[in-house]
């Protein structure tokens, strides 16, 4: 897309696609214990059970949050680094450092925080007393146990992601912005490459999209989402601290975007707009129908938003832990070159697929401000 | 996928995002929007106007050229006049020439005439003095002597030749 055939550039390709490749081979086996195949002959099946690599688990906890960075296990020893977390609880806010559940995911290990006890279940942390009475579902299905948990507002891996993409983003541009001040000529340096992107979200997106006369107005947050979510699937396809994190594949963050552009394109509604929904051109009799169904449409618009970049991303992210994962299925590492090829194929596909999402969910946002705000003729 | 707490990410992805966009707006997107449309438009005008001047240079050259064929078109003109002129004026004197030529000719001519008559007159008039003083002497003579008088007209007549 943006890269030229420059040698330099392509090498940064190369090396950026290649990363997964090596990667993700330390958090693999560091989740999977070696299956003991003694163990195994001697039917010992439940110590069997729990050694046994499972590729599930494994994607799940790498596309999923987490209130650590994981980096490399040495010794058996995972090395960490730890998030703060910060718990609304009974007794008011609490902020401690992720350290102390000691890489607990189970819910045995007890923390005690000014006398109150905390459990952490895959990644969702639960006042223990209230904790054991829960169901195994009701455990599974724990972020959305509202009584038996704290509100968690902790910096989790996502969140230190966001951030960090977010000053990243604000220093290059505002780079940019400064270097106009200095060169009134044509942009060099880093403007040179991040201007052509600016003006391509101005003329291939926004004012096709919402006009020349509106489309100024919409300009800042159509480059702010296409840059946000561009630059976190790029950060969620680089598998090593302190990137890693799945940000744009995962449903809350898609959910916070898609309704902000929700809010922005009904409060850009004009009068057309919402007397389409409203009052349909179609026989008064219709109405009972055609108004709901006028209002999911409105609904439906954002919620595709939201399951397109989250739906991409994670199949992308599944896809890349699987094939890393045929290695450890087979029990071989003969497997290892074709599922490295694999892998490099797909990083280079979602190379493309994070420029690609990033302009599709921008587009998109244009397209419904654009339909919100068009001046129609009276039929 | 472990779905960890909502409340986290979607607090966060609102504060952040809310936060950045502003900052974003303010320090970056407008000062860039700006620049980039600030620039287009002086690229726009420096093509406008170096249309501008191509034009221009195209009318002045052919303003060049049509001066230069009119320029040249009065050189012939002031040549053909000249020439003309100098042909009317070579004529003109030749004719005067003639004219003044004739004319001398021909006053020349009534000169002669005028000279001949006078000459004529004078002889006639000498003719007549000398008859009349011829005739007179021989008067005189015949009165005194015939014969001699006879001879004397003879003489007389013989040394006057008539022209």
């Amino acid at each position: 897309m943006v890269f030229s055939n420059k040698p330099v550039q392509f090498l940064l390709v190369a090396l950026v696609a290649s990363i997964p490749y090596f990667g993700f081979a330390n958090p693999g086996v560091d989740s999977i214990p070696v299956v003991n195949e003694a163990v195994a002959e001697h039917g010992v099946q439940v110590a069997h059970e729990e050694k046994e690599f499972n590729a599930t688990d494994l994607i799940n906890s790498h596309i999923g949050d987490s209130h650590e960075f994981h980096i490399a296990d040495i010794g058996g020893h995972p090395i960490s680094f730890y998030l703060p977390v910060i718990l609304w609880t009974n007794n008011g806010l609490e902020v401690f450092s992720a350290e102390q559940f000691h890489h607990d995911n189970s819910g045995e290990h007890v923390v005690s925080i000014n006398g109150q006890r905390l459990v952490r279940y895959n990644e969702v942390i639960f006042y223990a007393d209230k904790f054991e009475n829960l169901t195994e579902d009701q455990r599974k299905n724990g972020a959305f146990e509202f009584d038996a948990r704290p509100l968690d507002f902790s910096i989790t891996k996502n969140v230190f992601s966001m951030m960090m993409s977010a000053i990243v983003l604000f220093l290059l541009f505002f780079a940019v912005a400064r270097s106009y001040n200095k060169n009134q000529l044509a942009p060099k340096g880093i403007a040179g490459f991040l201007e052509p992107l600016v003006v391509f979200v101005r003329d291939e997106i926004a004012i096709p999209n919402i006009g020349t006369k509106q489309y100024a107005k919409y300009m800042p947050y159509l480059l702010t989402i296409f840059f946000f979510i561009w630059i976190n699937n790029l950060i969620g396809l680089i598998p090593f601290f302190p990137f890693s994190s799945n940000l744009t594949g995962n449903i809350y963050f898609t959910f916070v975007l898609a309704l902000i552009t929700f809010l922005v394109t009904s409060f850009s509604g004009n009068k057309d707009y919402w007397k389409h929904i409203l009052t349909p051109p179609v026989p008064k009799a219709l109405y009972p129908i055609m108004i709901p169904v006028e209002i999911i449409g409105i609904l439906t618009k954002p919620f595709a938003l939201m399951i397109r970049l989250f739906a991409n991303i994670t199949a992308g992210h599944i896809i890349i832990l699987s094939l890393i994962s045929l290695i450890f299925i087979f029990e071989t590492a003969w497997v290892s070159p074709i599922s490295g090829a694999f892998v490099l194929f797909m990083s280079v596909l979602e190379m493309l697929v994070a420029a690609l999402q990033a302009y599709v969910f921008t587009l998109l946002s244009a397209l419904f401000i654009g339909q919100a705000v068009a001046e129609h003729d009276h039929h | 996928m472990n779905l960890t707490a909502p409340e986290s990410l979607i607090f966060w992805t609102t504060i952040i995002f809310f936060v950045f966009f502003l900052l974003l707006r303010k320090f970056a997107w407008k000062p860039i929007l700006g620049a980039v449309k600030g620039r287009e438009e002086s690229i726009n005008n420096a093509l406008a106007s170096a249309e501008a001047a191509r034009l221009e240079m195209q009318n002045l050259t052919a303003d060049n050229e049509r001066i230069l064929q009119e320029a040249r078109i009065e050189r012939d003109a002031l040549l053909k006049e000249a020439r003309d002129m100098r042909d009317k004026m070579i004529a003109d004197s030749k004719k005067e020439a003639q004219v003044q030529g004739e004319r001398l000719i021909s006053q020349a001519k009534a000169a002669i005439e005028a000279e001949k008559n006078a000459a004529m007159a004078e002889l006639k008039t000498q003719v007549s003095t000398l008859s009349l003083n011829i005739a007179e002497k021989l008067l005189k003579d015949e009165l005194s002597n015939k014969e001699a008088q006879t001879k004397l007209v003879e003489k007389m007549l013989g040394d006057v030749k008539l022209n």
